[in-house]
């Protein structure tokens, strides 16, 4: 029988360190609503995200009752917008009504986000692709709730730079056409290399066309939780340190399959992953740099970051593989900049550089995430980022990605505010010498040996 | 047997458990086992109990729970005993 100490200590992650779950988020395969009609693609786009995800955000409190542990985001993934739309969109214009259908069923059932208005484009894109991409600043200015991805490369296929060197354009207009609210449409914007089919976190859900017709992805949080289980071993080995963190993250993702096992039963849709990731939140005692901060360093960024991050991060997979059945999505320390008040801390003393934290995405999950940067930044400096972030990805067989924000008429050192779980941050200084003789090569890089590796 | 875990946390006073089981009792919920400790200077008490004989539903029973300890100055928590099983137990 339960005793009385596990039940405050569940408690007590609850009230004290901010323990809860990230998302739920169901997936929904739009391939069948594909119509060579563009109203009629979107009445089926429509129908089948309403009738589907109608009872998603009640399930999502319903079983936050039961178990006292806060859901903090109920959401939606659908598959690649550019394969439904690719039959009846002639135009990016096309391409933007389904994105306002997708906002407005979004709004319908009351879910937070909709991610997968996106095109996977690793290898070559198609022209319903291109179309796609070019229609992204106007989809992300005139909705609210949908979210974009766009997958550029992959271990296996390379790099495609064509669409590398057009994404560059594409963030820096979709900031000017949301500079009214500090550039915001970015945020909503992220850009990958080998991006997971079954990833329930935003901005980067999409429901891959691998899956099956409808599932529940549970993406967990608890860095407040780790980081108060390390307040209690300060000073000791390197052995009691990984164990405390297996521990804590086995229990917090035992949370996460029990909320994706429940939502899975009474929604009756088939359990897909839980995804293991450390989330943090701008919430105070929320944040991965705290993390890191407990572990050893003065701040986030600090010479030895990148080992103390490749040591969290393994031990969250390790304590957590064991406490799902399923595992999935991108699996691993989120270090976003504006989400996490130890980063913006690290960022605000000049602890932390552009440069550091793409080292640090080398041994975590994820990549260049949720950065401000000087609105006056060149596109082709950001495809020159985006090309770096993406080769980490391809080279070391894993997830990266780059959701940068160029801040139009914001320059270094300026605080811009997102709000809500997406939060603020100070604009982070980049390397402005010239990439455009290389950005502007034609064609992709191919893909890499997998052999050799050294 | 649906098991369900209430946890009372706050300043000790008179009555607490008293009222908590009248409630409890009025709704046809069996209660298990009590425990009750100080931790931090605070009364901690936890009740597991049944409520398969009772006529309310869950979420009811847990609203009725946050009122009755506002009315007394504590915290009444109610969840399902899944969450615990799940964090503490392979």
């Amino acid at each position: 029988m339960i005793n009385q100490f596990e039940v405050i200590e569940t408690n007590k992650m609850v009230e004290e360190e901010n323990l809860d779950v990230r998302t739920i988020t169901m997936g929904i395969s739009l391939l069948d609503c594909i119509d060579s009609d563009l109203d009629a693609c979107c009445k089926k786009i429509h129908d089948k995200i309403y009738n589907s995800a109608k009872d998603l955000v009640s399930t999502g409190e319903t079983i936050a009752k039961e178990i006292g542990v806060p859901i903090v985001n109920k959401r939606i993934s659908v598959t690649p917008i550019a394969l439904v739309g690719g039959a009846c969109c002639k135009t990016p214009e096309d391409f933007v009504q389904i994105a306002k259908t997708l906002d407005a069923v979004a709004h319908e059932v009351g879910v937070n986000f909709l991610g997968g208005y996106s095109a996977l484009v690793c290898k070559g894109a198609t022209h319903a692709d291109e179309l796609l991409m070019k229609s992204i600043p106007m989809a992300l200015a005139s909705t609210e709730l949908v979210c974009s991805s766009v997958n550029l490369g992959s271990t296996r296929t390379g790099i495609n730079m064509d669409a590398v060197r057009l994404m560059g354009d594409v963030i820096k207009e979709t900031a000017e056409l949301t500079k009214e609210n500090d550039s915001l449409g970015c945020a909503k914007l992220v850009v990958f290399c080998n991006a997971p089919d079954d990833n329930p976190f935003m901005a980067g859900a999409f429901h891959g066309v691998t899956e099956a017709d409808r599932i529940i992805n549970v993406g967990v949080s608890g860095p407040g939780v780790v980081k108060k289980a390390l307040e209690s071993v300060r000073g000791e080995s390197f052995e009691v340190l990984c164990e405390t963190i297996k521990k804590t993250a086995f229990k917090v993702t035992r949370v996460g399959q029990l909320v994706a096992k429940e939502a899975s039963a009474m929604l009756g849709v088939p359990f897909g992953i839980v995804d293991l990731s450390l989330a943090p939140t701008p919430a105070i005692g929320d944040s991965v740099a705290d993390i890191l901060c407990e572990i050893g360093l003065e701040y986030a960024g600090a010479p030895g970051t990148t080992a103390a991050l490749a040591l969290l991060n393994d031990q969250v997979k390790k304590g957590g593989v064991m406490a799902s059945s399923y595992v999935g999505g991108l699996s691993g320390a989120f270090i976003p900049v504006s989400e996490d008040q130890g980063m913006i801390n690290a960022v605000e003393a000049g602890a932390l550089t552009l440069e550091k934290l793409e080292a640090m995405t080398c041994v975590c999950s994820v990549g260049l995430d949720m950065i401000a940067i000087p609105g006056d930044t060149k596109a082709t400096t950001i495809s020159g980022i985006i090309a770096d972030e993406l080769a980490i990805g391809m080279i070391n067989q894993k997830t990266t990605a780059v959701r940068v924000i160029p801040v139009v008429g914001k320059g270094v050192g300026e605080i811009v505010e997102f709000g809500g779980l997406l939060g603020y941050a100070p604009i982070m200084p980049v390397n402005n010498f010239s990439c455009d003789a290389f950005v502007n090569r034609p064609g992709r890089i191919p893909a890499p040996i997998h052999s050799f590796k050294n | 047997m649906k098991k369900i875990i209430i946890t009372v946390v706050g300043k000790d006073t008179v009555g607490i458990i008293a009222k908590v089981c009248t409630y409890l009792a009025e709704n046809s919920i069996n209660i298990l086992d009590i425990s009750q400790t100080i931790v931090s200077g605070y009364f901690n008490m936890m009740m597991i109990a049944d409520m398969n004989g009772s006529s309310k539903d869950y979420s009811t029973i847990c609203d009725d729970l946050d009122k009755l300890g506002q009315g007394i100055g504590v915290s009444i928590k109610c969840q399902k005993e899944e969450i615990f099983e799940a964090m503490h137990r392979i």
